[in-house]
């Protein structure tokens, strides 16, 4: 599969999701935990959904994760070449996220659920750069 | 025992369902507004609350020339009815209002005078989710299936026997759009939309409407059609990014708005004689059985692949056909609402017999949103 990164869809950062888009940029995946509760949580918002507690802080993901569900979609789309599988993948901090997944046949043959992931960054436009995951081939 | 408090004394669709360019949206609405109320044997004058949604309640207030005591614009997706019909509950036993007119319209297929919805790029659904590919429901709905497969042993030919036994429904009902019977090995083979997801297993594109009149059960019996009783409802909503379930193999909304229905209904599972749960795409029936609690984890599959829920099977579900095979506007939840009602009355045109409870469950924003109404031929039980 090959992304078209001109055609991505691209996200418009928010005053409570900047420090993650910088941190893609960075080349860091950022979470959030809360300082009360210790709760781990995405996506981005300055209060922990747990408990409200409004003292939070950034947590750098490891980004490993695990293949949780998708589907691959057949129908055209203008950033892809062919059928391109749609993931949501669980990071090893417990919270889950959607992906492309990069670097793997797009077939229910090749990707496997649970199979070992990790993040891994390329940017598209306007200054975004996206966190997408491939095979962790280390972990297998 | 729990005795009711609303009926439901009108019910109809849009005279046409399926291809309808010549109506426009809002007019779909009052289409099927009109037959409601042609069913019920009232008048606009008569109605005095409206709900709705795809459209603002003051829009279709306006455009039938109602001046309401009360409106409802609740719009979490397609069971926003079943919600509205639950609220619609609440404001006539305290007061605020006493005949509600709930509307649907939409030109799904037609697409004339329909606005359009996407996310916008600095929602968390912008941002999280739309840059990687997904396409509206068919790739973001679909989403969990396989993880439910593996985790609930569920194959895919059990989740393809859904499209075949609600096709046996469709067969014996003049107005599905697919009535031809199908088999598991052609819903496989059929064309591919998002593995794992053929044609088959997605609901259909199609125009259409229907609307609901509610009053005070004690005036029920004053009109034509025998009332059908609002034992119990819920509602509950869970998140609007598919990406943040809690658990991809079970709804939280599914899970509180029936119990939260069950138990205001009083009934158990055993007391429910017609079932229908919202079916946008062939999981939904899985999921529904599983989490409303009429299947026990991991069976939804073998149940329904065994017939029980076809016709002669000890469950009717989608008895109109459903989103696959009956019709799909995009906000489905007023059909299968439609269908509970017709076969409260006794007159759907696939009849199961004797139905005294019917159980309607709807979703709405891709597992974002459920609501779950208990209908009842009695007032009380």
């Amino acid at each position: 599969m090959k992304i078209d990164f001109e055609q991505v869809t691209v996200p418009m950062p928010t005053p409570e999701t900047e420090h993650f888009w910088s941190g893609c940029v960075a080349g860091e995946l950022r979470l959030q935990r809360c300082d009360d509760c210790s709760g781990v949580y995405f996506p981005p918002r300055p209060f922990c959904p747990a408990c409200g507690h409004q003292s939070v802080s950034i947590l750098l993901a490891s980004g490993k994760a695990r293949l949780l569900s998708y589907v691959i979609n057949h129908r055209p789309h203008p950033a892809f070449d062919g059928p391109y599988a749609i993931a949501v993948v669980e990071l090893e901090e417990g919270v889950t996220m959607m992906a492309n997944i990069l670097n793997v046949p797009q077939t229910p043959e090749a990707l496997i659920l649970d199979m070992p992931l990790k993040v891994t960054f390329r940017p598209i436009r306007r200054g975004i750069v996206l966190p997408y995951f491939e095979p962790d081939g280390a972990v297998s | 025992m729990s005795a009711a408090k609303v009926a439901i004394v009108g019910a109809a669709e849009t005279t046409a369902l399926g291809r309808i360019p010549q109506m426009s949206q809002i007019q779909l609405h009052a289409d099927a507004a009109l037959n409601a109320l042609t069913d019920a044997g009232l008048t606009l004058k008569d109605i005095d609350g409206v709900a709705t949604a795809g459209e603002s309640p003051t829009a279709v207030a306006h455009y039938l020339g109602i001046a309401p005591n009360w409106v409802d614009g609740t719009a979490v997706g397609g069971c926003s009815f079943m919600l509205h019909v639950r609220h619609a509950v609440a404001a006539i036993e305290s007061g605020l209002c006493q005949c509600v007119l709930i509307t649907h319209g939409e030109s799904g297929r037609s697409n004339v005078g329909r606005a359009g919805w996407a996310s916008s790029p600095g929602s968390l659904a912008g941002q999280f989710e739309s840059p990687f590919g997904g396409m509206g429901p068919t790739t973001m709905f679909t989403l969990p299936v396989l993880r439910f497969l593996k985790d609930t042993g569920t194959t895919l030919e059990q989740l393809a026997s859904v499209a075949v036994m609600q096709r046996q429904w469709a067969a014996l009902n003049p107005r599905a759009t697919l009535q031809e019977p199908t088999s598991v090995e052609a819903v496989l083979a059929d064309r591919m939309i998002a593995y794992p997801f053929t044609k088959s297993q997605c609901c259909l594109v199609t125009d259409g409407g229907g609307a609901l009149i509610l009053v005070a059960a004690e005036r029920a019996k004053d009109f034509p059609q025998a009332p059908v009783y609002i034992l119990g409802s819920g509602e509950s909503t869970e998140t609007p990014m598919i990406s943040q379930m809690q658990d991809l193999t079970r709804s939280r909304a599914f899970q509180m708005a029936g119990a939260r229905a069950f138990e205001t209904a009083g009934i158990q599972h055993r007391d429910v004689d017609h079932l229908m749960i919202y079916d946008a795409f062939a999981h939904l029936p899985l999921y529904g059985l599983e989490d409303l609690g009429f299947c026990e984890r991991g069976e939804a599959g073998a149940f329904i692949a065994s017939g029980q829920t076809a016709p002669g099977g000890i469950l009717p579900l989608n008895t109109n056909g459903g989103g696959l095979s009956y019709m799909h506007s995009g906000m489905y939840g007023m059909y299968a609402l439609q269908e509970s009602v017709r076969q409260v009355r006794g007159t759907a045109a696939a009849k199961v017999a004797g139905v005294e409870i019917s159980v309607c469950h709807g979703v709405g924003g891709m597992f974002g949103a459920s609501g779950t109404v208990v209908m009842s031929a009695s007032i009380a039980r």
